[in-house]
Parts: C-alpha cells; sequence; structure tokens
C-alpha cells in the first residue's frame, strides 16, 4: 500500500489504533453523560425488579426468612390455587384494582374530553389560567386532599345533604366512605394526568379536516370519529395510560376514602412485604399483575393506534 | 332528472323561482369579522353548468364568500340558494356542494383510497358502488397508482390531485375550488388548469373557482366575478372584464393598464374629446351608464399592447403622440418599452413578429398611437 502517497492515508496507517483511540474517547464522554442515568437506572430498577424476580420462585421459610427450594407455587396461589382447594381471593382482588383503574380511566376520559376543547379555545391569557387551575391540586399533598373528601362527604357534610336531596342516598347516609367516595377521589386525582396530553393534542388539531369532513358530509359524531379523534388519538393514548397504570396500583385513596374494607392489589402487595412477611409472596403478585397490565396495554395500544402512527409503546 | 328529483323533495314554501338555471344565488350576504366587512352585501348568481372564477387579491373576501356557500361559516345578513334551495338551515354536511381546499386537507392517517372513499363511506354508498366509482375517479385525475399512499408520501401535484378526487367523486351539483393551485410552480400549474378545464366540461358540474391568479381566472372561466374589499366589483366573461374594465381597479388588477387623468371636452362627431396632460385624445368607447357631461374629471385606460409605435415623423395624427423611449426589456415573444410623453409615462407591449421587425433602443423618438377604440373611461 502506498500510505504516504495520499493524505488521507495518515490515519489508516494505523487504522486499529486510531479508531481504538476514538472509540474510547467517545466511550467516556458517554459514561460522563449518561452513566450517572445508567447507573440510576441499573441499580435502583433493574437489580430491584431481579431480584424480585429471584425472589418470587423461591419459599418463604417458617419465620418469612427466604430460601430454597425454587417453586411456582407463589404464582398458583395467586392465581387461587391454595392449599385448602380453590379460592378466589386474588383473581378478585386482580380483578377489582383493574376495574378500579377502568372506572377511573372511563370518568377521567368522560370529563376529560370537554374539559380539553374548552382549554384550547380560550384565548392566551384564560388558557394559561385553566391550565393552571388544573395543574393547582397536584401542589397539594394527596393524602391532605384525600383527608379533605372524607371531610366534605361525611355524613354531616354538605354534599352528603344534597345528595340526600336529590334522593341519591337516604337521609343519614353518608357519601363516605364508600365507592362513590374512592371515585370521586381517584378521578380528583388523576384528571390533570388525562387532561394535560390531550390538551396538547387537542391545542395541534388541524380544524381543515374538521372542516373537510363537514364538507364530505360527514355529520356531528362521524366528524368526530373520523377527523377529530384520530387527530388527538397520541394525546388521549398517553393520558390513559398515564391515569391508568398508576390507578391499577393505587391503594392509599381507596383504602382512605373505601373505609379500609376493600383489598385491592396496592394494599395486598404491601401487606405481603410488610406484615404478612411473604416476600416470595409479594414479589409474585407484584411481577403477575405487571405483566397482566403490560400485555393488556399493549394490546390496547395495537388495537387503537395501529401502532406506528401513534408511536408509544 | 336530478332537477325532477329534487323538485319532488322540495316544500313549495322553500322553492322560490326554482329556475334550474342558477346553480347558485346569493342575495345580500355580508358577513363581518369584528370591524372588518369581509363580505359587504354582494349579490350573484353562478349558471347551472359554468366555469365561474372570484377573483381579486387576498383579503377581499372572495374565501368567505366560499365559506358560506359550503355552509362552514354563516353569514350575518342576506341568503344562499344552491340549485333554487335555500341554504339558510342546511348544515355543510347536507349541502350539495364539496369543496377543494386550499390546503387540500387530506385526512393524513387514511391513504389515497380512502381519502377518495371518505364521503360515499359518509352517506353509507355500497361497498361495491364505492369501490367503483373511486376507481373511476382515481382513474380520471390519473393516481390510480397511488392508491396504497398516505398524503406526506404525495408530491403536491399528487396532493392536489387527490384532492379533487376526494371532491368530485361525491358528483356535488356545485364544486367550489379555493385556490387549489395556489401551492404549485408555475409549470405544473399551467398543466393542471388546463386539465380542471377539460373535466370540468367533460363533468359539466358548475364549478366556482376562487383564484387571486388574472390569468388562471381569464383562461379557465367562462364568467369571472372580480372582487374587492368585499364587494362584487364587475362580472362578465374573460373578454369584457378584460377589454372593457369598469373601475381603475379592475383595470389595474387584471393585466397592466396604462393610466391618465383627463376633463371631458365634448363630442366631435362619434368620438369624444378628452382633454390630458398629453394633448386631447378622442375615444370611441363609453360606458352607456353615465353620458359625458363637457366638464367632468376621468381616467382614461388603454393596455400596453393596443398601442402601436413608429418611428417619429414631422407629422402629428389624432391621438399620436410624440413620445421617447426610456427603457426596453425584451423578453421572448414580445418586447416591453417604457416611454414618456409630456409628464406621462407609459408602458407599451409590441410582439417581436420577426428579425426584421423594428426595434427601439432607449432614446429614441417616437410616435405612439392610441387608437380610438382602445381608450376606455374608468369610474372612479
Amino acid at each position: 500500500m502506498q500510505n504516504h502517497s495520499m493524505p488521507q492515508t495518515a490515519g489508516s496507517a494505523h487504522p486499529g489504533m486510531m479508531s481504538r483511540h476514538k472509540r474510547c474517547r467517545e466511550l467516556w464522554l458517554s459514561l460522563a453523560t449518561a452513566g450517572p442515568g445508567v447507573f440510576w437506572l441499573v441499580f435502583f430498577l433493574l437489580v430491584p425488579f431481579g431480584l424480585i424476580a429471584v425472589i418470587s420462585f423461591l419459599s418463604r421459610g417458617p419465620h418469612g426468612e427466604i430460601g430454597l427450594p425454587w417453586t411456582l407455587e407463589n404464582y398458583l396461589r395467586f392465581c387461587g390455587f391454595g392449599l385448602l382447594g380453590y379460592d378466589p381471593l386474588f383473581p378478585l382482588i386482580l380483578f377489582r384494582s383493574l376495574m378500579l383503574g377502568a372506572v377511573t380511566v372511563l370518568f377521567c376520559v368522560g370529563l376529560g374530553f370537554p374539559l380539553a376543547f374548552f382549554i384550547a379555545g380560550l384565548d392566551g391569557r384564560h388558557r394559561n389560567l385553566a391550565l393552571t387551575l388544573v395543574i393547582i391540586p397536584l401542589w397539594t399533598n394527596l393524602l391532605i386532599r384525600t383527608y379533605a373528601w372524607q371531610i366534605l362527604l361525611a355524613h354531616d357534610g354538605w354534599l352528603s345533604a344534597l345528595a340526600a336531596f336529590l334522593g341519591l342516598i337516604s337521609p343519614g347516609e353518608a357519601l363516605y366512605p364508600g365507592w362513590t367516595a374512592v371515585t370521586l377521589g381517584m378521578v380528583c386525582d388523576f384528571l390533570p394526568f388525562l387532561v394535560l396530553p390531550l390538551y396538547a393534542s387537542v391545542e395541534k388539531l388541524d380544524w381543515n379536516l374538521v372542516e373537510a369532513a363537514m364538507d364530505l358530509g360527514a355529520s356531528g359524531a362521524q366528524v368526530f370519529r373520523h377527523a377529530i379523534l384520530p387527530q388527538v388519538m397520541p394525546g388521549l393514548l398517553a393520558g390513559v395510560l398515564l391515569v391508568f397504570i398508576p390507578a391499577v396500583g393505587q391503594f392509599v385513596v381507596p383504602d382512605l376514602l373505601g373505609g379500609a374494607k376493600i383489598l385491592l392489589l396496592g394494599n395486598a402487595i404491601q401487606l405481603e412485604f410488610g406484615s404478612s412477611n411473604d416476600w416470595p409472596f409479594g414479589s409474585a403478585i407484584t411481577l403477575l399483575a405487571m405483566g397482566l397490565v403490560m400485555t393488556g396495554l399493549w394490546f390496547y395500544a395495537r388495537m387503537m393506534g395501529r401502532r406506528q402512527e401513534v408511536g408509544i409503546l | 332528472m336530478r332537477g325532477e328529483l329534487r323538485k319532488d323533495e322540495e316544500r313549495p314554501g322553500e322553492s322560490r323561482a326554482s329556475d334550474p338555471a342558477w346553480a347558485i344565488e346569493l342575495e345580500r350576504v355580508a358577513r363581518r369579522f369584528g370591524e372588518v366587512s369581509a363580505l359587504d352585501q354582494v349579490s350573484l348568481a353562478v349558471r347551472s353548468g359554468e366555469f365561474f372564477s372570484l377573483l381579486g387579491p387576498s383579503g377581499c373576501g372572495k374565501t368567505t364568500l366560499l365559506r358560506l356557500i359550503a355552509g362552514l361559516d354563516l353569514p350575518d345578513a342576506g341568503s344562499v340558494w344552491i340549485g333554487g334551495r335555500d341554504m339558510a338551515r342546511i348544515p355543510p354536511h347536507r349541502r350539495p356542494v364539496n369543496t377543494v381546499f386550499q390546503s387540500y386537507a387530506l385526512f393524513p392517517h387514511l391513504d389515497v383510497w380512502h381519502n377518495i372513499a371518505f364521503g360515499l363511506r359518509m352517506k353509507g354508498v355500497p361497498r361495491a358502488e364505492q369501490a367503483e366509482r373511486v376507481g373511476r375517479i382515481m382513474e380520471m385525475v390519473q393516481v390510480s397508482n397511488l392508491a396504497r399512499r398516505k398524503p406526506h408520501q404525495l408530491s403536491g401535484g399528487q396532493r392536489q390531485r387527490v384532492a379533487l378526487a376526494r371532491a368530485i367523486v361525491n358528483e356535488p351539483q356545485v364544486l367550489l375550488l379555493d385556490e387549489p393551485l395556489g401551492a404549485l410552480d408555475l409549470k405544473l400549474r399551467q398543466q393542471l388548469q388546463s386539465e380542471l378545464h377539460d373535466l370540468q366540461k367533460r363533468l359539466g358540474i358548475t364549478f366556482l373557482y376562487v383564484t387571486h391568479d388574472q390569468d388562471e381566472a381569464l383562461s379557465m372561466s367562462d364568467r369571472i366575478a372580480v372582487m374587492n374589499h368585499g364587494h362584487i366589483v364587475q362580472v362578465g366573461d374573460s373578454e369584457s372584464i378584460y377589454e372593457s374594465p369598469r373601475t381603475r381597479f379592475v383595470a389595474q388588477f387584471l393585466g397592466s393598464c396604462n393610466l391618465i387623468d383627463g376633463t371631458i371636452d365634448g363630442r366631435e362627431g362619434e368620438a369624444i374629446v378628452v382633454r390630458t396632460a398629453v394633448g386631447p385624445l378622442r375615444l370611441t368607447s363609453h360606458p352607456a351608464a353615465s353620458p359625458p357631461v363637457p366638464g367632468q374629471r376621468c381616467t382614461l385606460a388603454v393596455r400596453p399592447e393596443k398601442v402601436s409605435l413608429a418611428p417619429r415623423n414631422g407629422h402629428l395624427a389624432a391621438n399620436t403622440l410624440h413620445a421617447v423611449v426610456r427603457d426596453q426589456v425584451y423578453s421572448g415573444a414580445e418586447t416591453q418599452y417604457l416611454l414618456s410623453a409630456a409628464d406621462w409615462s407609459f408602458r407599451v407591449c409590441a410582439l417581436n413578429a420577426g428579425l426584421n421587425g423594428r426595434k427601439y433602443p432607449p432614446g429614441s423618438p417616437v410616435s405612439a398611437l392610441l387608437p380610438p377604440e382602445s381608450l376606455i373611461v374608468l369610474e372612479d
């Protein structure tokens, strides 16, 4: 080879050396910038997650210690196959949690859609005000908000009186504790997470397409279905995920507003890692619930979004 | 056939003159946006099967007019009739019109085929018929090979064709086109102009075409309405609009025009004599609406291509000016001259008939003839 004849071959005289140098430099740069984040993810997410995955296949000793042998018993128990024959306690807990998530999402979508369009229709100043009002509840501690609901919905509160007056409950009854209170608390907590991404989509809505649809003979409902929904789908999908996933695992609000009588996934996991001291079983619940929710959402995203357009999951 | 069908649908009270010759009638339509009057008492009638253009500068209200007809906006006053029916209470999706939008407004999540089929789907046309009609229209506008493409994978010209197909597949009584060629380059625009024109003749659908491009309007339209500041200034066929503009605005908006102020002096046989800065000018045509009153001030207009130049000789005939060439611009088929006579500078456009045609370099003295029949009196 005539390495010296051309300037650009100066480097390729020792190609391995040069590129190794370069690669080293790039590695260092990547480590310095992405390193802390990667470290955080590895040590505080991946490692604990791996441990939980391993523990879920181990057995609990008589005093709560984790040990061999390997077993699938924790998973079978969650599915209902216990020592005393079939008992659907845990499948029911899972079902209840999923329902809570679904109901929360449903109400949030029902309220959030009109709200997002209303805010997007405001002029600049009022729009910022409205957005701030949507976000303000998030600045208050969740526990304080929840306790506030307890007071507002108690049997001597005016909301209960109003409900009784309207004939929704019998006089002397209260809205709290019960499902009404739980739903109300959940929807208020999670509404901003649906409204904000949805609003971002609605704000970018191309109204020309809406007019085109009307012009081509689409009635009101058809315009919504064929011209508006496809456009706001990314925001809606993001909002639904942001509400559904934490809502399924939520246990503070149902506990405080439901009167601590309803067992949900969150409570069950907390119980197994806490007072029951059964880490293998707690880990199994965690993994199964997560797996189920993730698979469900994956199908949901595929169905709703024809993935390449939505770009989530 | 179609007319009879519609008559059956109409209740007696709704039907007016029910003259099927008019596709669109507007009666003193007004629309304001805050303090701005976008349309001021506009009345207009478009014949069935006509290629009708609304021509005017941006902001003149032509797009607003189109939206009122489509039902995408409602007039503050006045009424809109389509095919002899009052549209006051008819929502856009039930009007017998379709629009080709300036931005095309193709649905980005649907492919070409589904974009075109959209209107048929909304109306619940059976699938087999949908496929047949969409296929036929796609062939007609030459997009058959693009059926599965999404709008973002199309070129500007292709999008335009799809937008057109999406509208005409519904077989509307009137097709509304809002500057459909505005975003395309010149070559493509000219090609699509002639295709649009042919298509309109073939389908027989009434076209209401909004444009700010005077060449486009002149070459495609059966009739043109020139608009300015929310008013319709003049309606007529291409030739009458170009040859006898009524106002200064129309004269200058369509093509270029030389203007000169003058005072009416009197009659001289058939001709009217107007005193101007370059001497008395005789003209034969005058708007019938306002008979000439001696002493009245007026503006005269003459098109640059109507003026003929000749080498100057001593003799000064009637309507001939002694002028000097200030500048010339050669542009292939023709040469543009900028001339001045007294204080008046004006343009002349001469065809380059051949190599032996006469040339007048800057500085040459010439005599310019302004033929009496080509001088137009404008209303102010």
